[in-house]
């Protein structure tokens, strides 16, 4: 079984954002990039997959050579080869879908694995997109999965519940926290990532449809009323949220 | 411009979302002068589908049949795409559902076009429209122009005001659009629904707990507030971590990104993941015995105390007021 995996390289979820310069992006002095969180549980899916039907995993992904140590941790955690699709130029999710199907058609693989969304745009398209252009059938927001003779049957999260859906494979699947709990690198992972090769190739231009006009903080809000330090604030507090706020 | 307005339905019954749908295209369209179409897609919608017109919809389409009964991110997409193209519109609005935001990246693909995905604010801009998104989980906004000729919004569930539907209902047009099998490779089979309960992307009102309050069984008390109250239950990410509660409920950057219009957080501290996922909330409570914990810096309300103390007496008090 040929399992994929297409991982982003983001701004830790511990760090301040501050704005750059250009008020068009974010001012990356000081922030730790890491695997999107979403993307380790997508890797860890992989990799029991293949654990359970054989086959080789590949992680994938597109940008600079920054990504390059994203690759290596997927790779400390098992994967066994990784493919960076260089190329830095900004793109929004349509030209990075683009990029990541051209290169999926090329090794047509039987399982393509995204994390639900990055958490960097947090435009959760990406997965979905690259299955219409492939033509394949996807399940997003996937927290479980079952894989019998190349049909896969997997829980997707919907408000309030649960829906079960069927897809054939080759398919593409995003992942949801609670799907699995995603393992630590091995250090005999580590190691062996460190010397293993990083394949490069040069992805497919596309324009960005989506333009940023503006990158902005949300307006802060100031610290406002302590009602008090024990239950007799109680009466206080709802009069409040009824007569002030009127939103009870 | 004409705006095709995707309203989603369960069960032949409108989602909320589904009104804010209509009725934000009905202020886009005012603002350029253009029409609002709404959609809806199922198994047998023509009869529910009329409401729509109350919110500002000037025509109103179902697209029904047998097969549509369940979602499928295949067909649904095909019906949109293909129902747009008839129409010659150059908008189209979704919720960002599960159902939204899982359809309308295809959407997209098929219409060569742009997307900008669980937007809280869409003004029209000439012949454009200026949609303002949350990224990096919250901590930062930005504005966005789509330049392709159509375009794709998914608007975040309880941002958009609904407003009250002024009773008229629409004609509404009955639409078929083939689908062979082959666009239902992907198809939902089964949908399991924890009765009655509010999921926190939807709710107006959510009331959360984090690490104070010690172990799982303590979590009673956030239900029973949220119960009287008429909210959902949230958690924070450590809750969470610590197999407390399912992980839908997790409320921060790497849980569900919300702005209801009262967001109560109990014995929660507020790292920096949770404050971004909720501070865009209109009205925040913080009830922490940590007078220094960083949720108090974004609470307009707060009680410095122990939420063993003080959540028992606030859901009495919350009864006594709605007389429940």
């Amino acid at each position: 079984m040929k399992l994929t995996v297409c991982i982003n390289h983001v701004p830790d979820t511990a760090a301040k954002i501050t704005i750059a310069a250009d008020g068009k992006n974010i001012d990356k002095t000081g922030i730790t990039f890491v695997l999107n969180p979403y993307d380790e549980i997508a890797i860890e899916e992989c990799l029991r997959l293949k654990e359970k039907n054989g086959g080789e995993v590949i992680a994938i992904s597109l940008g600079g050579d920054a990504h390059k140590e994203t690759l290596r941790k997927a790779m400390a955690m098992g994967v066994d080869k990784a493919v960076l699709l260089k190329d830095d130029s900004p793109r929004d999710s349509f030209s990075v879908a683009r990029a990541l199907a051209d290169y999926l058609k090329e090794i047509s693989p039987d399982v393509i694995f995204f994390g639900k969304q990055s958490v960097d745009s947090d435009d959760a398209a990406v997965g979905t997109m690259v299955a219409e252009m492939l033509g394949l059938p996807s399940v997003s927001v996937a927290v479980k999965l079952e894989i019998t003779n190349g049909a896969a049957i997997a829980e997707r999260e919907i408000e309030g519940g649960k829906e079960k859906v069927q897809a054939a494979l080759p398919a593409v699947f995003t992942a949801q926290k609670g799907l699995n709990e995603p393992r630590y690198p091995s250090l005999k992972g580590i190691m062996a990532a460190k010397s293993k090769p990083i394949e490069e190739k040069v992805p497919t231009v596309a324009q960005p449809k989506v333009e940023v006009v503006a990158l902005r903080k949300p307006p802060s809000k100031s610290a406002g009323k302590i009602v008090g330090t024990d239950s007799s604030a109680v009466k206080e507090l709802v009069r409040l949220l009824h007569e002030e706020a009127k939103v009870i | 411009m004409k705006i095709i307005a995707v309203a989603e339905q369960r069960d032949n019954k409108f989602k909320k979302s589904a009104f804010e749908v209509v009725r934000t295209a009905r202020t886009i369209a005012d603002q350029t002068g253009g029409e609002v179409i709404a959609l809806v897609i199922g198994g047998q919608v023509q009869t529910i589908a009329g409401e729509l017109g109350g919110y500002g919809a000037q025509r109103v389409l179902a697209v029904q049949q047998p097969k549509l009964e369940k979602y499928s991110s295949t067909a649904y997409s095909k019906v949109i795409a293909e129902v747009l193209k008839k129409e010659q519109a150059s908008v189209v609005l979704l919720p960002a559902t599960a159902m939204g935001k899982d359809c309308a990246p295809r959407v997209a693909v098929k219409l060569d076009a742009g997307i900008g995905s669980d937007c809280i604010a869409l003004k029209a801009e000439g012949e454009n429209i200026i949609a303002t998104r949350p990224v990096y989980g919250g901590k930062a906004l930005t504005d966005i122009k789509i330049n392709s000729a159509v375009k794709v919004f998914t608007l975040r569930p309880n941002v958009f005001p609904a407003g009250m539907s002024n009773g008229t209902a629409a004609n509404v047009e009955v639409v078929d659009i083939p689908l062979a099998e082959s666009y239902f490779i992907s198809l939902a089979i089964e949908t399991t629904q924890a009765s009655s309960k509010l999921d926190v992307a939807e709710a107006d009102i959510i009331v959360s707990g984090g690490r104070g309050l010690k172990a799982a069984e303590n979590f009673k008390m956030i239900e029973d507030l949220a119960g009287a109250i008429g909210g959902a239950v949230g958690a924070s990410r450590a809750v969470v971590d610590a197999g407390w509660r399912p992980h839908s409920e997790q409320v921060g950057q790497t849980g569900k990104t919300v702005s209801p219009s009262l967001y109560v957080a109990v014995a929660i501290s507020g790292a920096i993941q949770h404050l971004a996922g909720m501070s865009s909330s209109k009205y925040i409570v913080a009830i922490n015995k940590d007078k220094d914990a960083p949720i108090f810096q974004t609470a307009d309300y707060g009680i410095v105390a122990d939420a063993f103390e003080i959540v028992p007496a606030l859901t009495q008090e919350i009864k006594k007021l709605l007389g429940k």
